[in-house]
């Protein structure tokens, strides 16, 4: 058994020393794409480009705009002169954050009453839309106390006001400065690892599949277990050389702090590439050429990702989506790779998602052998 | 089980369905060691459907099939040490060296170290690729490439070698000099078991077993086929313009059967020497000119044409 084992190896070995392009496909996109979504996977809002109608042109008013020109967060680009010209803007995507400010809004305020603020946002991107509200509502509320506390001074000169009021003071744990990235740059050598495995796997064996060397193997004396080892051995010590290579350039190119034990991620992440090869292996037995692999590798690739919480958080997703995601191999080993970057949890907290993965990576892997042994027929 | 030690293969009631399809219907034969079988039909017969059951590729729906001893239904993967498996695609690697696809299928098939170098350098040998050793297998020519995959086949030295359209594609000197390699393997007590659809290839085997859409038609020695269709006589006719020739013999009376072969007509017929005469003066008369007419002996092809016509005719038609 080991002997063919060995020999399957060693020709896998040779194979990929032969093939200079493969080498290239299996190390230098998995970087590219690490730094290309390190910057691009984000979901901070910056630079919102902003439309300001002032009617009422006030010191109130002229006060107000300038707190969104001078924090980083709008872009104020077009001082329109009326509600058509705003609207054009909207359309024409010109513009995110529609501010409109009315007449008598100084006056409004300076009489002790509410003046109104209208602000229009272009909600096809909701995600954008909502983050600029809140930061449009965290301005208008500084606005507002700020000016509460100079109208009260200005009023009562005699008093110092005391104006009572609860105050947050933030400590984000793990991540002082809610550093997006911190969040992302883990996430992504879990799913660069999983889209990269299931990917190379399920080629490599339709492949053989496709030349016919796979019926030629399969006539000879080896046991198709002997095979599956022989073809995904290579590949997982593939995928713990591409999640190491990865980790580590996350983590020194974004400045990700690692806090955790490395041999805590090992684990993790060998079980882990148990479930991906399985899933690639399943996806050889189903399809007769690349093509199909590839398209197949959709189907699984896509929902995991989703489901995963690589991006969406899991706890917002309908309750009949959340029992599914517990079939997911990533969503356990996104745990693992942020506890251990951020939260330097140990084993003693992870376990459950470690027994997690070892139950459905050995069943994936399991299923996946059986359907191969059956799929030669 | 056999007991008869002359027979290395015996297939009983085999049938392979694909789904509704079925792909082999109730074929039944046996192989006698150190004989060369061939499987003789058009593409879509059968033919490498029965080789991959019989090598344990494909699992029988219905039949016992035993080689080399092994029920293969029940054991496909006992038989494997017994045969050798040439498929219709080459298929060692390409991006290997010649002598690590060897080492790597010899590591395969279990050869042990001591001889593995041996019969490496055998099957170099065999192949004709001495000094080529390590050249890449994919920069060889298609003959050199066949014969390093019959090497290959016999690194373990099979009882049984079983060869799926093994010269399709080859250049016709590198067919001779591969049957060549065949007739060596059968000398020397292996049983070969060749598909093929080349009917001057069929004439190289021992026996021959005749399929159409996964039935056998007939099977027998090479002399025994032709001698089938020696019911009535075969001739040779050569007629301009062909085509007009062949609608008007097709519905003729005393006309068994005509076929168009290269550019000639084989028309068989009941009596010989009526329609040396009757046929021409017939053909003259529509307009055709009837160069030459002349009785000839059944090649395989007109066996295979007679059979399946008639294979056709019992079943109502060529739809399936």
């Amino acid at each position: 058994m080991f002997g063919r084992i060995f020999h399957m190896l060693l020709k896998e070995f040779l194979e990929v020393k032969r093939d200079k392009w493969e080498r290239f496909r299996l190390l230098v996109p998995p970087l590219i794409q690490k730094v290309l979504f390190g910057y691009a996977a984000t979901f901070e809002v910056y630079h919102v480009s902003t439309a300001v109608l002032d009617l009422d042109h006030s010191q109130e008013s002229r006060e107000m705009v300038s707190r969104f020109t001078g924090n980083g967060r709008f872009d104020v680009e077009a001082l329109p002169s009326s509600s058509q010209a705003m609207r054009g803007l909207i359309d024409r995507s010109k513009i995110t954050v529609g501010i409109r400010i009315n007449p008598q809004f100084g006056e409004l305020l300076r009489k002790g009453q509410t003046a109104p603020l209208q602000v229009i946002v272009d909600g096809t991107n909701s995600n954008t839309a909502l983050l600029a509200l809140d930061y449009v509502g965290q301005i208008a509320a500084r606005f507002s106390s700020d000016y509460q506390r100079d109208y009260m001074n200005r009023i009562f000169p005699e008093y110092q006001v005391m104006l009572p009021s609860a105050k947050m003071e933030e400590r984000p744990w793990y991540n002082p400065d809610l550093d997006s990235q911190w969040f992302f740059v883990p996430g992504l050598v879990g799913s660069i690892a999983l889209m990269t495995i299931v990917n190379v796997t399920s080629f490599a064996i339709v492949r053989e599949r496709e030349i016919g060397t796979l019926e030629q193997i399969m006539v000879t004396p080896i046991r198709p277990i002997e095979f599956i080892l022989g073809k995904t051995v290579p590949f997982f010590v593939l995928g713990l050389i591409e999640v190491a290579l990865v980790a580590v350039a996350g983590a020194l190119w974004f400045g990700v702090p690692f806090r955790g034990n490395p041999l805590v991620m090992l684990l993790g992440t060998s079980l882990f590439l148990i479930s991906s090869l399985a899933v690639g292996l399943l996806i050889s037995t189903t399809c007769r050429t690349q093509q199909q692999a590839f398209a197949s590798g959709f189907f699984y690739l896509t929902p995991a990702f989703t489901l995963s919480g690589f991006a969406f958080p899991i706890s917002s997703m309908p309750t009949v989506m959340q029992w599914i995601t517990y079939l997911d191999p990533l969503r356990y080993y996104l745990v693992v790779l942020r506890g251990t970057f951020l939260k330097g949890t140990g084993l003693a907290i992870l376990w459950p998602q470690m027994v997690a993965m070892a139950i459905l990576g050995v069943a994936m892997f399991a299923v996946s052998v059986a359907r191969f042994e059956k799929s030669l027929d | 089980m056999p007991n008869d030690g002359n027979i290395s293969v015996r297939v009983d009631g085999l049938v392979k369905r694909f789904g509704s399809f079925t792909a082999v219907d109730r074929v039944s034969f046996s192989a006698y060691r150190g004989e060369i079988l061939g499987f003789l039909g058009p593409n879509g017969a059968g033919k490498s459907t029965v080789i991959r059951i019989l090598c344990g590729l494909l699992r029988p729906s219905e039949g016992s099939v035993i080689v080399a001893g092994v029920d293969v239904g029940k054991d496909p993967e006992g038989v494997r040490h017994h045969i050798g498996y040439m498929s219709q695609k080459f298929s060692l690697y390409n991006d290997l060296e010649v002598s690590e696809n060897l080492r790597f299928f010899a590591g395969l098939y279990g050869v042990d170290r001591g001889i593995a170098g041996d019969r490496i350098r055998e099957a170099i040998s065999l192949a004709g690729l001495q000094g080529h050793e390590h050249d890449l297998t994919g920069t060889l020519a298609g003959g050199w490439k066949q014969r390093l995959a019959l090497g290959c086949a016999l690194l373990h030295r099979p009882e049984i070698l079983f060869l799926d359209e093994p010269t399709s594609g080859v250049d016709p000197m590198s067919r001779r000099q591969f049957w060549d390699l065949i007739h060596g393997m059968s000398g020397r007590g292996v049983t070969v078991f060749v598909s093929t659809h080349y009917m001057d290839e069929a004439e190289y085997c021992d026996r021959l077993v005749l399929m159409n859409r996964g039935r056998v038609v007939a099977m027998g020695t090479p002399p025994e086929l032709r001698h089938l269709v020696k019911k009535g006589a075969l001739l040779l006719a050569k007629c301009e313009p062909l085509g007009t020739a062949l609608q008007i013999l097709q519905g003729s009376p005393g006309v068994a059967e005509a076929a168009v072969f290269g550019n000639s007509l084989h028309v068989r017929v009941e009596q010989a020497e009526d329609a040396l005469v009757t046929l021409p003066a017939m053909l003259e008369s529509r307009g055709v000119k009837c160069v030459s007419l002349k009785p000839i002996e059944a090649s395989l092809e007109d066996v295979f044409v007679q059979l399946a016509g008639e294979q056709s005719a019992v079943r109502g038609g060529p739809d399936r």
